[in-house]
């Protein structure tokens, strides 16, 4: 499960590039180039999704989404406002139901895989008033290991004052998180994933609202991370940033648009049909299916 | 059942408590403020108890006055609590309003020599006793808490016929209301002031319990049975009402039926507008379980209609002419089904002309074949759309245009024709039907 | 058929019937020594209730549930009569209180049930499903009483004591009832305290991490219930959401650690139960469960003023030090800039005297401001008078004439230690300046810039590269030059 991903793209020069070169259909009609997925085996790769569709309130945001994550990558996943990629990492994760579709992580369900995965959710997911330092949010990391009803001791703490360090917030251990700054609580969220020792990690947009400051702590850790051979997924949305950030992209406006290398994907055609062609036909299906109720 | 006089003056008083109560209950239901109804309900036993102790009466005016302040108090000391020490805004509710009720009950107990006033009655009221007590009007013996009741009744209708849009606006986004020049505390704050007074007319003749059911249960009922504010607060007023009367039979039935003597009739007002709200839950038209669950079998089984034309148009396709037909085991067979449910939807598509018998089992009409050829058109173009725009390998697309046919309208036909450059193949090479 | 009044008046009499003429002194020393086993009974089982109530209650409020238990009270009113129906038809003793009790539960859960399909099958929200399931269970509560009222034979004197509570029917076994629900559900909290804390805090989390949240919840409520109905008798089921709201309310204002928040509720559960209940008895005609709830109240209120973490009073004490120092600072700032502007090139001394006149000039502060600013940065020992300088530079002349000759004359220069201080924030400030012009996009919030310590908070790297742009606009010196044009700002037109 180890294996190197520069397989994802041995096969890069051989035109036409399908956008969805690391994909699992291997040869998806007659005729069509024969692409390498992100891993040999697909059901090895850390994260491998087959089929899913999800649908909010009978109103689908997700389309087919097929994808094999490639091991030990940073991979952007970008797409404009209400592109479902939020949506996308919370029905990986199991937060939200879906329509159809099935999740692996290493080649096991979610279910039996959670101690591999890390998750950051979104900062305003919760409130930050809460009595608690941010070492306490820290350890919640942890609570899955230590398991039921037992208390978190002094090697927890410990522990997680570790992954503090690692974000660069040893000094704000024992503040209690409103008081700090919000890049300083996006840098606790990470803190607590990092704890975990997970080797998949779902980040949904750790950079909205940081100062550069943090941003530059962020990126470090994630590269870091890389070089620890994780597999890192993050929602982003800031364009400009993408190529110096990620090495591998997920293009997703309701269905993925491209995948594959940063440097193969991330090209103005396929920016266009992720931004800019907005599919108002399929929204306006999609529209109608909810309102008729019409299930897939 | 014996009805008499009385029993009409009981449920014209149960009446016009509730309506007065369901009038305004649409905006805290709206405003997300239900419990309020209930805080103010509470805590307007120190206002009483207050007014009781200063004027030494049971003057109705003095008890409105006291009322009214204690209802701002509540809604301004729960604002402030909230705001000003960082409280979870219910739980700020639940300080002041338990805090209030309990300094009303000590006050009660303490001064039971001068408050003639009994904890017990602000609950449940004494509205089988109504009637006793009358005023000489027009000619008529009518009952004291009759009089009042209509006086908040023409209020609280006034407030809310002359303030309806104001209302609305400040309940839908007090942000927006504020900034228009309606300010929403103000709003919300006349509100309070009148559910207190409500409560504080109500609580002598039909208690504080029914009150907090009246305020919340009727709205919340109405609320699945439109869309409109406006018919929203009819059909509470009218759920009102017919609480009070199916409340006040049962209160002297539905005990007879095990063995008993009739009961408060306060509480069963309460009981039938819960048994309105469950058969809302259960049979409204649009939001309710039966009606979703009615919709989504409706839905299934025109999907299917309109897959059992597409199968019929697919196989005259295949055989090159017209007439194919297939039996409804075969039928059921392609789209893997229970042949029961196809034979409902065959049934169906007789019925309308689309579908009729031929030799080999079914077979389409001319107006079948046309609303086929429609279905099948879109099916086709939507495959082209998907290849085209999602970049869907061919042979990945048969699933989501399954799907998006049965949705497609005219205007929708035409856009994808367009989009999609009006090919005569789809994807797979098959022909697609030219439009009607 | 009107109802009977409800037992209040005899609230408290746990010790009247025993000597109701020896006065308030007697009762007060007879009931602080504990002399009288009713008393230690009930005063027992209402602070272990309170102190039940604080911790559960701690955990509903953290997870924006805080009234949930308002309707789960209420719902245990039909409980309540329907088991006595029940108990009575089966010929047992309709007043069991274990019985009762049961009854409380069944119809509590089944509300809550109600409150849960509601919110999950229709478009009411969650305000109107509690409110919707507290009216029509409390109705159909009040119309089982009626019917009880009715029952022949049915004595159903005592059932509406739950809704007001009575301490005084207390018995020994009751109050070991609540002490064992109690102690239970305390213990669970704490065998749970992680999990718990989990799901208040992040929900989406949890998920993520397989715990059971639905379950956790269900735990949770359960909790609430048991909680609410052991406190049936002691304070009533109007008031007993008071002991699940306000005790951790208060907690909140007094600390910003989730262990101790649950402690301190759980004290102040436990005290307003034992004051309250101790008054109700030593006081005639005080009804308990109010007196237990003003209680609380008043703990509430006291918190809200005086808590040392978030309460009203310290807030406004820190926010008025904060004014006070940024005021400090500004004066250390003008100072500091005066004599950089007349010192150009060289590195800043404090041998340069600065005058009342540039002062005042320097900020938007009146003369008295002024004044009481530099006799407090005097105490600190940051600047002292100092003589005029023999020297006078044109514009120093020129603007001193233009004051009044009263305070004119005055002249200050800065100490070794407020020399420091004033390089300490003027390079704070600096580094900031630099900061918000090179990276506006986001600035970091919550930052207390003076406090926090520049590097602390952007990265020591992050500050080498703001001091080397500060550089290249001056020349380098302990001190980063301002990014922006400073010094002493020209004396204002006139």
């Amino acid at each position: 499960m180890n294996k190197p991903s520069a397989a994802t793209t041995t096969n890069a020069s051989a035109a036409p590039v399908h956008p969805r070169a690391s994909l699992a259909e291997p040869a998806p009609w007659p005729g069509a180039p024969k692409v390498a997925t992100g891993a040999e085996h697909p059901e090895d790769a850390p994260l491998s999704i087959h089929d899913m569709t999800v649908a909010y309130d009978r109103k689908p945001v997700l389309w087919d989404i097929d994808y094999n994550a490639p091991q030990g990558k940073l991979i952007g996943i970008i797409g404009p406002n209400g592109a479902g990629k939020s949506t996308l990492i919370k029905a990986v994760l199991g937060l939200v139901p879906m329509a159809s579709g099935k999740v692996s992580i290493f080649g096991k369900p979610y279910s039996k895989q959670r101690r591999l995965v890390g998750y950051v959710p979104q900062r305003e997911s919760v409130d930050w008033d809460f009595p608690v330092s941010a070492l306490d949010v820290v350890a919640m990391g942890l609570y899955r290991r230590i398991g039921w009803c037992l208390p978190v001791t002094r090697r927890h703490r410990n522990a997680a004052r570790e992954a503090l360090d690692r974000v660069g917030m040893a000094d704000y251990a024992d503040r209690q998180i409103s008081r700090l700054s919000g890049g300083q609580q996006q840098r606790v969220f990470l803190a607590r994933a990092l704890v975990q020792d997970a080797l998949v990690y779902f980040m949904d947009e750790p950079f909205a609202g940081v100062d550069a400051a943090t941003e530059q702590a962020i990126i470090a850790l994630l590269q870091e991370l890389r070089r620890g051979g994780k597999t890192v997924l993050v929602v982003h949305h800031d364009l400009q940033t993408v190529e110096t950030y990620f090495d591998e992209l997920l293009l997703l406006n309701m269905r993925i648009v491209a995948a594959g290398e940063t440097g193969e994907v991330f090209t103005q055609e396929n920016l266009h049909k992720t931004y800019g062609g907005r599919l108002t036909l399929l929204d306006q299906a999609a529209e109608a299916m909810a309102r008729k109720g019409v299930r897939r | 059942m014996h009805w008499q006089t009385l029993d009409t003056w009981i449920v014209v008083a149960g009446a016009l408590s509730a309506v007065s109560c369901a009038l305004l209950g649409n905006f805290l239901v709206l405003r997300r403020a239900s419990m309020m109804g209930d805080a103010i309900s509470h805590a307007v036993l120190p206002g009483l108890a207050l007014a009781f102790l200063i004027t030494d009466s049971r003057d109705s005016i003095a008890m409105f006055v006291g009322a009214g302040v204690v209802g701002v108090l509540t809604a301004v000391m729960t604002q402030w609590v909230h705001r000003v020490g960082r409280v979870d805004p219910s739980a700020s509710m639940g300080v002041v309003f338990t805090g209030l009720f309990a300094l009303g009950l000590i006050l009660i107990v303490r001064g039971a020599d001068h408050v003639d006033l009994d904890p017990g009655c602000v609950l449940y009221g004494a509205i089988e006793l109504t009637p006793l007590d009358t005023v000489f009007l027009g000619g008529w013996d009518v009952p004291r808490a009759v009089v009042i009741l209509a006086v908040v009744f023409v209020i609280n209708a006034l407030f809310v016929a002359v303030f309806f849009k104001e209302l609305r606006i400040s309940s839908f986004d007090p942000q927006l209301s504020t900034t228009v020049g309606i300010n929403a505390t103000v709003m919300h704050h006349a509100l309070m002031v009148l559910v207190a007074i409500t409560a504080v007319a109500s609580f002598e003749s039909v208690g504080s319990i029914l009150v907090i059911a009246m305020l919340i249960v009727p709205a919340a009922s109405a609320q699945l049975l439109t869309d409109r504010l406006g018919s929203m607060v009819l059909v509470s007023a009218a759920i009102a009402v017919a609480s009070a009367v199916l409340g006040h039979a049962g209160a002297m039935t539905v005990p007879g039926w095990f063995g008993f003597e009739d009961t408060s009739t306060a509480g069963m007002i309460a009981v039938a507008a819960g048994v309105m709200f469950a058969v809302t839950w259960v049979a409204a038209p649009r939001q309710g379980l039966v009606g979703k669950l009615l919709h989504r079998v409706m839905v299934r089984l025109r999907v299917l209609q309109e897959d059992i034309l597409g199968v019929l148009y697919r196989l005259e396709e295949y055989r090159g002419g017209e007439g194919a037909g297939l039996s409804i085991a075969k039928l059921g067979e392609v789209l893997a089904l229970r042949p029961a449910f196809a034979s409902v939807a065959i049934r169906g598509l007789v019925k309308r002309g689309e579908v009729t018998r031929t030799g080999h089992g079914y077979g389409l009409t001319r107006g079948g074949r046309e609303a086929a050829a429609r279905l099948v058109r879109a099916h086709r173009l939507w495959e082209s759309y998907l290849v085209k725009f999602l970049n869907l390998p061919p042979d990945h697309v048969h699933g989501p245009a399954e799907r998006l046919e049965h949705v497609t309208d005219a205007a929708m036909h035409e856009a994808l024709a367009d989009r999609t450059d009006r090919p005569e193949h789809d994807p797979q090479g098959r022909a697609i039907p030219p439009s009607p | 058929m009107l109802l009977v009044v409800v037992g209040l008046g005899t609230a408290a009499p746990v010790l009247t019937h025993a000597d109701a003429s020896a006065g308030f002194w007697a009762r007060a020393v007879r009931m602080i020594s504990l002399r009288d086993h009713n008393t230690r009974v009930v005063l027992i089982g209402t602070s272990l209730l309170g102190m039940s109530a604080g911790v559960v209650g701690t955990f509903m409020l953290l997870r924006k549930r805080a009234l949930v238990g308002d309707a789960l009270s209420h719902a245990t009113l039909p409980g309540i009569a329907l088991a006595f129906m029940v108990m009575t038809h089966l010929g047992m003793d309709g007043k069991s209180l274990v019985g009762l009790l049961a009854g409380g539960v069944i119809t509590s859960v089944a509300g809550l049930a109600c409150v849960l399909l509601i919110r999950r099958t229709t478009r009411v929200k969650d305000d109107a499903a509690l409110g919707i399931v507290l009216g029509v269970f409390f109705g159909l509560g009040v119309a089982l009483l009626g019917v009880i009222q009715s029952m022949r034979g049915g004595n159903a004197a005592g059932l509406e004591s739950f809704i007001y509570g009575k301490t005084a029917s207390m018995l020994t076994s009751d109050a070991v009832l609540i002490a064992v629900a109690a102690v239970g559900v305390v213990l669970v909290c704490a065998l749970l305290f992680k999990e718990f804390a989990l799901i208040c805090f992040d929900v989406p989390y949890a998920g993520s991490q397989g715990w059971p949240v639905l379950w956790l919840d269900v735990v949770l409520m359960g909790l609430v219930v048991i909680v609410t109905v052991i406190g049936l008798q002691a304070v009533g089921l109007i008031l007993v959401i008071a002991l699940l709201v306000t005790p951790p309310a208060a907690a909140r204002f007094w600390t910003d650690r989730l262990d101790v928040t649950v402690i301190v509720a759980a004290v102040i559960g436990a005290a307003s139960g034992l004051v309250g209940a101790g008054l109700s008895a030593m006081v005639p005609r005080l009804p308990a469960g109010a007196i237990i709830v003003s209680v609380a109240t008043a703990v509430f209120i006291a918190s809200l003023v005086f808590g040392t973490t978030r309460g009203v009073l310290v807030r406004v004490i820190q926010h008025l030090g904060l004014t006070q120092r940024i005021a400090e600072q500004h004066l250390l700032r003008a100072m500091y800039e005066s004599a950089e502007a007349s010192q150009r090139g060289s590195a800043v001394s404090n041998d340069r005297a600065v005058g009342w006149s540039s002062l005042i000039d320097a900020r938007s502060w009146s003369q008295r401001e002024l004044r009481r600013l530099i006799g407090r940065a005097r105490r600190h020992g940051w600047i002292v008078e100092a003589p005029a300088p023999s020297q006078r530079t044109s514009t120093d002349v020129a603007a001193q004439s233009a004051n009044d000759p009263g305070t004119s004359d005055r002249w200050f220069r800065l100490t070794e230690t407020g020399l420091a201080e004033a390089s300490r924030v003027i390079r704070n400030h600096r580094l900031w300046e630099m900061y918000l012009i090179t990276h506006a996009d986001v600035a970091p919030s919550h930052v207390d810039r003076d406090a926090d310590q520049v590097e602390h908070v952007l990265g020591p790297e992050m500050v080498r590269s703001l001091i080397e742009l500060l550089e290249v606009q001056g020349r380098g010196a302990s001190v980063p030059p301002s990014p922006h044009v400073v010094g002493v700002p020209p004396a204002l037109p006139r």
